[in-house]
């Protein structure tokens, strides 16, 4: 079931590839408008660009969340998947899963490319890297409870934003964290073990918090 | 005495109207005895001068917000849980009450800041946990006046809060970790001073005024969502009669 949902995502995401496309650019183009709103000092970039990266991710990953459930609510098939005998639980996790392989995995990718923008340097992109492939199941994890709730209402995009963006503070923090504990020079390893350790513990309530959210919404 | 008869809004409705002056006449009565004692009985501070008698408003309304969101909480679990339509108003009562009483705490803060530590705002811990749980008070207000069909308002409101309530000590723990990790000492509030007992007193009086206050007020309003939502209940008009 669970295989068959990420497979059923994957296919329909992949279908429509300038989705995914729109996603990575947004994010590309929101880190490039920061050097030109601070101005190219290289000292100033290098120093603000964890924060910068990390927030953008966030940003980016907020596009396409309103569409997590919405076009399975249009057509129909998000009431047929309430209704199979399988545990909601395992419906929730598919789609988020594919979700983070659709919108976050290529973020994860491109990130070290816009780091280089930013003059960071190689040991460090690979924590980047790192910290983003922790962290961003976080934001499809939790992001997927604001999806459920605001299934359906007038203006969800925004009030999606407002619910998700506060719970994603933790893991902003840890995340941007890792990437400027190893500029400076110190260990990262404390702030991945964090990030991870949130990871774990939105893996475990999201996809139930989810499944009754997704409830409410529809019943 | 069946106590479970209040359970319902349309009881409950007159009982609510009983009790406000019961929780209203001693607040405004503690607020002014604790205002007294705050502004004539209390000790100029040594450090601060007058600017501290700010303190006696900024630490319960920070109190109370932190403490009314946790209590909206528990509300909205129990009308999720037991699908009491009572105790889901009275989340929604309560949550414009707590976002109002951690604004007022921010901006007293910051009006305390600038005299003390002259800067309005500084990203301390504390302002910036409290910030964050004024975001979560918009986000859970937000999320249910979007939603047309009280029901569903109500319980999705109830998830949003029982979620943010698990976040906000992983959000209060990381972003004092991170106000350490990032910003060296310039700037801390209150080194655990040792507090004038009078200073003490104002503040604790001005507590209860504050806590009696939100109970009348939160009763108010939830006799206003009552008369919003069940005026097509039948029996209110001879409840009410």
């Amino acid at each position: 079931m669970l295989r068959w949902i990420v497979w059923r995502d994957l296919t329909l995401a992949w279908r429509r590839r300038a989705d995914i496309l729109s996603t990575v650019f947004f994010f590309i183009i929101v880190v490039s408008l920061f050097p030109l709103g601070i101005g190219p000092e290289t000292q100033l970039l290098r120093s603000i660009a964890p924060g910068v990266i990390w927030v953008a991710a966030l940003l980016a990953s907020m596009l396409s969340l309103s569409r997590l459930f919405a076009n399975d609510l249009q057509d129909g098939t998000l009431e047929q998947l309430l209704l199979t005998p399988q545990p909601l639980f395992l419906v929730v996790l598919g789609k988020v899963l594919a979700h983070w392989i659709v919108s976050e995995i290529p973020l994860v990718l491109i990130a070290p490319l816009v780091g280089l923008q930013f003059d960071i340097p190689g040991e460090t992109l690979f924590i980047l890297v790192v910290s983003l492939l922790v962290g961003t199941p976080v934001l499809s994890l939790i992001g997927s409870v604001g999806a459920a709730l605001t299934l359906g209402l007038r203006g969800g995009g925004v009030l999606i934003s407002i619910l998700v963006l506060p719970l994603y503070i933790p893991a902003l923090i840890f995340g941007a964290g890792a990437v400027e504990a190893s500029i400076i020079g110190a260990s990262p390893a404390p702030h991945l073990y964090l990030l991870g350790a949130f990871a774990i513990v939105s893996l475990i309530f999201s996809p139930w918090a989810t499944a009754a959210a997704l409830r409410i919404s529809l019943e | 005495m069946n106590l479970y008869k209040y359970a319902s809004p349309t009881s409950f409705y007159p009982l609510a109207g009983k009790l406000i002056p019961w929780f209203a006449i001693p607040s405004a009565i503690l607020f002014a005895v604790g205002m007294y004692v705050g502004f004539f009985i209390a000790p100029t501070d040594f450090q601060q001068g007058d600017a501290y008698r700010i303190i006696f408003i900024h630490v319960p309304a920070a109190w109370m917000g932190m403490f009314l969101y946790v209590l909206m909480a528990i509300y909205a679990g129990i009308g999720w849980a037991f699908n009491a339509r009572l105790a889901s108003m009275m989340a929604s009562a309560i949550a414009i009450t707590g976002a109002m009483f951690t604004l007022l705490s921010l901006v007293t803060g910051a009006l305390w800041g600038k005299p003390t530590w002259g800067t309005y705002w500084a990203w301390d811990a504390r302002m910036t946990s409290t910030l964050i749980l004024l975001f979560l008070y918009i986000g859970f207000i937000s999320l249910q006046s979007a939603i047309d069909d009280t029901r569903r308002a109500d319980r999705a409101g109830a998830v949003l809060a029982l979620v943010g309530v698990i976040n906000v000590p992983i959000i209060y723990f990381s972003v004092q970790w991170w106000n350490t990790l990032h910003q060296g000492a310039s700037i801390r509030i209150l080194g655990k001073p040792t507090i004038a007992a009078p200073m003490l007193a104002a503040m604790l009086i001005i507590l209860a005024a504050c806590w009696l206050y939100s109970v009348a007020v939160v009763l108010m309003r939830l006799r206003c969502i009552i008369l919003e939502r069940e005026q097509n209940a039948s029996r209110f008009a001879e409840v009410n009669a």
